[in-house]
């Protein structure tokens, strides 16, 4: 406690960033220090496991020192200590449950294990004090691709999800033919701002009446085949233009039934979370869309889009509030269901 | 690399009687290389074997995670995508081999990028894009 206020620090490390905050009273951050790996990346067209895991071992001790130091609090003032137990990169997520579990041991902390699709969802939180559950969240990132229905502070009911990749994966995919580099999202959204959605027309995938379910790997299939027949009759391709149209088709679908869940949950209110969160297109249609059904649309800053303590540290106070408790023996989980989170 | 089977795939039902047919023959411990460019259906292939496991989740990318685990058919099923692993050194790292020498059937997409570090028993499935559209050419190593 300090000023009277509960403490949480958070650890965040699935992929590709070490993150640590600390939030006073669950939802005001006093510091989120982002160590983004994303520079040394870039040289292997994705995330390494192995340098991931490397590189959180050798950043952690000081991203915790550098969050104590920003938030001007101590070990002992800190009440809680959250961190992410899932999913993600084993190798990474390791680094930090074992930090997060010797720090908790050393100071004698209470330690609370938050699944990270929760803290994406608690972003907005952070975002926007007034914000309340229940309401419908799209989460989209480099690997999950879910509509949910967020009912209380610590229970998320998946209705949707990917079948083959996720919106990130399609991304990278579709960036990397169009040699655009990694990670793809921003790559594309940013060439696409030059090129004409409409130029090339590729299958929106709906699948079945009613499925909140997505399916991208057509899609990709599709660009790919697009390519694969220009080159044979040796045309130009004009990337801005198959990156746009590809962006349209994506959207189109996302947005479609991110919208139809929101009307018929009937909470009025559509949050969008994870990294996708920041694609200018994905904003701007959501934003268009959610107008003309009179759904009140949240969009958190891109900080809190990517992948940050500050939202595992929101994410698990609930659950501390709530009675909830991890034990030491706690483990990291790579593949983890949400119905696991609780 | 001696390949003993060369198979003409015409369409996603031929896909689905090979990857069925493959995923009830599977054995624990064997591990399945899946060879072949960007959209050439490694992961099409990949549902089909989960499927002839009797494995009724949905298979989904592990471009992502490198490694996805399903529990719920004959044998557990390790999918994994080392496409964006660098070294193969890197696979140890994430404890893939814990994996291959396990109770499972591992299926590896992109192993020709990691292959010093696969066991020597490995089954290869090399798949290129066949004349006509949709036509993919199987070339195994068994």
């Amino acid at each position: 406690m300090k000023n009277n206020k509960f403490l949480t620090m958070a650890f965040e490390s699935s992929c590709d960033e070490t993150a640590i905050a600390i939030l006073a009273d669950g939802r005001e951050v006093l510091s989120n220090v982002i160590s983004s790996q994303i520079d040394i990346f870039k040289n292997y067209g994705g995330v390494v496991p192995e340098i991931a895991a490397r590189h959180h071992l050798e950043n952690i001790n000081e991203v915790v020192d550098e969050a104590l130091k920003k938030a001007d609090v101590t070990m002992e003032d800190i009440d809680l200590i959250a961190v992410t137990e899932g999913p993600g990169l084993v190798g990474a997520l390791l680094i930090g449950v074992a930090t997060a579990k010797a720090v908790a041991f050393a100071c004698d902390k209470p330690i609370i294990g938050v699944h990270h699709i929760m803290g994406h969802v608690a972003a907005n939180y952070i975002e926007f004090p007034q914000l309340e559950p229940p309401f419908t969240a799209l989460i989209a990132s480099g690997g999950h691709t879910n509509i949910a229905e967020v009912k209380n502070y610590t229970e998320v009911e998946i209705i949707g999800g990917t079948r083959d990749d996720a919106i990130g994966e399609a991304y990278d995919k579709v960036a990397r033919v169009l040699g655009l580099g990694y990670p793809g999202g921003p790559k594309i959204d940013k060439i696409a701002k030059e090129g004409n959605p409409d130029a090339i027309h590729f299958k929106r995938v709906f699948l079945e009446k009613d499925s909140m379910d997505f399916s991208f790997s057509g899609l990709k299939t599709a660009v790919l085949n697009h390519l694969n027949i220009a080159k044979q009759k040796g045309e130009e391709i004009n990337r801005a233009d198959v990156a746009a149209s590809f962006q349209q088709a994506v959207m189109d679908v996302v947005t479609e039934k991110a919208v139809q869940a929101a009307k018929e949950m009937g909470h009025g209110k559509l949050v969008l979370a994870g990294g996708v969160a920041s694609n200018s297109a994905l904003r701007a249609i959501l934003k268009k869309k959610c107008d003309e059904e009179q759904i009140k649309l949240y969009v958190p800053s891109p900080i809190l889009c990517t992948d940050n303590g500050a939202m595992i540290g929101c994410a698990g106070y609930y659950k501390y509030k709530e009675g909830q408790r991890s034990g030491l023996d706690m483990d990291a989980h790579a593949n983890m269901p949400l119905s696991k989170a609780k | 690399m001696e390949i003993k089977r060369t198979i003409t795939i015409k369409n996603e039902e031929d896909t689905k009687e090979f990857g069925l047919w493959l995923g009830q023959n599977a054995r624990a411990g064997q591990v399945l290389a899946l060879i072949g460019d960007l959209g050439t259906g490694k992961t099409t292939l990949a549902k089909y074997i989960a499927e002839g496991l009797g494995i009724t989740d949905y298979i989904v990318s592990p471009t992502f995670t490198i490694i996805r685990e399903y529990e719920g058919g004959r044998l557990p099923l390790y999918h994994f995508d080392v496409y964006r692993i660098g070294d193969p050194d890197e696979l140890f790292n994430i404890g893939a081999h814990d994996y291959f020498y396990g109770q499972g059937l591992c299926v590896v997409e992109w192993a020709d990028l990691v292959e010093e570090e696969l066991p020597e028993d490995t089954m290869y499935v090399f798949i290129e894009y066949g004349n006509e559209e949709g036509e993919r050419i199987y070339k195994c190593t068994f």
